[in-house]
């Protein structure tokens, strides 16, 4: 090499400036001597109190709900809202217990989470790549749009009686009623997710030599990730929303047909029973949804 | 060195009668006019001038996002018809890929090329290893400094071994410090490749440190108002920018692109008294205070 600049520091020059820069860098720190487990303990509560109190002062308000709830139908309060008939948290304590050994409320349960996974799963595998189309291709957007625009406001459960013409059992209308509640949410945010894409980034992969289909796999599609998560988050909760709504009115069993019937039966510990199920369930399959997000999205997590 | 390509008799820019105009409700509007600008096979060129001139529209036009409205923009003789890997580009928002590690970042341009996973695994870390970043090749961006980022920037650009290295303002998002230091990395690397950089920034010291010859450009719409070659000799340090030879250079060009700012900014005051907002000067032409 003739230049003098690399014959006057030979090695060193680059790396020298990557230390200088990088500070305490993993590369430079010495080898930590092991420490024990009293210490690592101490380290872990230190690095999570926030998270810790978080949890506690949950716990507590929890408690703290289930009391006022156990204390208003104790004392049957009337004060504007009507405790007399509400049931209270033992009774709903009692009637889980009963139900847990149930297999016609496990039915239930186990019916309503085939629907929203049907319909939730289509409404995915059908809105993402169609949202994601859309906002590459500017005629199938110009197409679609407009339709999905006039088809969005409207609920699902308005579809009710739609949904019991066009397909043939009522299962079918449920799932494809779970199917539209969730399906909008995803297909907007996808393609808000898309509109949103760096064009900065696109430049920098058309200039390493990436064609339109790896651009599409390797920028828009992780760069629209997050946001299609968000649609999938929303879309979940909807797609409850929209079971529930469909079990009560056109259903023969699901947790929200429980819920229901337990009402015309006048066996109000289960409505309560029913409405924990559906809120607990609801809980579970976003915080599943949340966890795959962080699984696909490695470079999120902190 | 010998692992790295060394293009010696390649990567010649030509952009020739180029002009530039972008369609708006009102007619064309002329970005860039009448430019002719080259860059010889390894030399390191500059451009400078006021904002808005149209110097980041002329590198676009080079790296092949931009058409010219007339003109041609070739390199080593080939007509320039959209962006390739043989053109690298560094750009000032680092532009990184939030979704891939370091490694995955500088490893992109090799993917597309259809190297296998263990070669260009192979390859970027050596790369990285020159950068100074082995020890990041596992992070995602987002945990680098601004430096840093553009360290692999520059990296991933080079990856592919491309004939020519465009960068649009590259430091400019950078502290003081950081920035001298990456004028140094980018020196050396360009020293090792032999390959020609064309370097758009604002900054004169920056322009005047790096090159070999700087392009001043006229305030909008931009062509080419003087061509100054920059004889310092190399290696250049730090106290090379307070010598006699420096500053008579920087004063020469400070004047340069001064004269053009204020024609720039004449324009928009003018245009601003129209509107009626001179009020808020005071009745003072802001010429007549500055």
């Amino acid at each position: 090499m003739s230049s003098p600049a690399l014959a006057r520091h030979p090695e060193d020059s680059m790396p020298a400036t990557a230390v200088a820069e990088a500070g305490s860098a993993p590369a430079v720190t010495p080898p930590a001597p092991p420490v024990s487990f009293g210490t690592l303990a101490l380290r872990w509560y230190r690095l999570n109190r926030a998270g810790l109190r978080a949890t506690a002062i949950g716990i507590i308000s929890l408690l703290a709900f289930l009391l006022v709830w156990h204390l208003l139908t104790t004392y049957r309060v009337v004060f504007f809202v009507r405790f007399t008939n509400v049931p209270s948290p033992l009774a709903v304590y009692a009637s889980f217990t009963k139900a847990m050994h149930d297999p016609k409320f496990l039915m239930h349960i186990l019916l309503s989470c085939r629907r929203i996974f049907i319909g939730f799963s289509l409404a995915a595998i059908i809105g993402v790549p169609l949202g994601l189309i859309m906002g590459r291709f500017k005629l199938v957007h110009e197409i679609i749009f407009p339709v999905a625009e006039v088809l969005r406001p409207i609920p699902a459960i308005a579809w009710v009686p739609m949904a019991i013409m066009l397909w043939p059992t009522n299962e079918q209308s449920i799932v494809f009623i779970t199917f539209l509640g969730s399906f909008f949410p995803i297909l907007v945010n996808t393609l808000h997710g898309m509109s949103l894409v760096d064009p900065v980034l696109v430049r920098a992969a058309q200039c390493l030599g990436a064609r339109e289909r790896s651009i599409f796999r390797e920028v828009y599609f992780p760069a629209s990730l997050p946001h299609i998560f968000t649609g999938l988050t929303v879309g979940m909760g909807v797609a409850w929303v929209s079971l529930i709504a469909a079990e009560m009115i056109s259903g023969q069993y699901g947790i929200g047909y429980f819920t229901w019937e337990a009402y015309s039966l006048v066996q109000y510990a289960d409505i309560a029973l029913g409405m924990i199920a559906i809120g607990v369930l609801g809980l579970g399959s976003s915080l599943l949804i949340r966890g795959a997000g962080q699984l696909v999205m490695p470079w999120r997590s902190t | 060195m010998s692992e790295m390509p060394a293009n010696t008799s390649k990567g010649h820019i030509e952009v020739r009668n180029f002009s530039l105009a972008y369609e708006t409700i009102e007619g064309p509007v002329q970005a860039v006019t009448d430019t002719q600008i080259h860059v010889k096979p390894g030399e390191f060129v500059s451009i400078v001038g006021p904002s808005g001139c149209g110097k980041s529209t002329l590198l676009n036009a080079v790296a092949g996002f931009l058409k010219p409205t007339t003109g041609v923009v070739t390199v080593d003789g080939e007509r320039v018809n959209g962006p390739s890997a043989e053109r690298g580009m560094v750009f000032q928002q680092y532009s990184l890929f939030p979704w891939k590690t370091v490694r995955e970042n500088v490893e992109f341009g090799l993917k597309m090329r259809g190297m296998p996973r263990s070669q260009r695994e192979r390859a970027a870390r050596t790369l990285l290893g020159l950068a100074g970043l082995e020890a990041f090749e596992k992070h995602y961006p987002e945990k680098l400094s601004g430096g840093m980022k553009q360290r692999v920037g520059i990296v991933r650009a080079l990856a592919t071994g491309p004939k020519v290295l465009l960068l649009d303002e590259p430091f400019g998002a950078l502290d003081a410090q950081t920035r001298v230091i990456m004028q140094q990395i980018l020196t050396n690397m360009w020293q090792r490749l032999k390959i020609s950089v064309l370097f758009v920034t604002h900054d004169i010291d920056e322009a005047i440190f790096l090159s070999d010859r700087v392009y001043c450009m006229t305030a909008r719409p931009g062509s080419i108002k003087a061509e100054i070659p920059i004889p310092l000799e190399r290696p250049r340090q730090q106290s090379m920018m307070m010598s006699s030879e420096f500053l008579a250079l920087r004063r020469g060009l400070m004047s340069l692109i001064r004269e053009e700012s204020l024609k720039a900014m004449g324009g928009e005051i003018s245009d601003l008294g129209m509107q009626g907002l001179n009020i808020e000067l005071h009745g003072h032409s802001l010429v007549e205070i500055l």
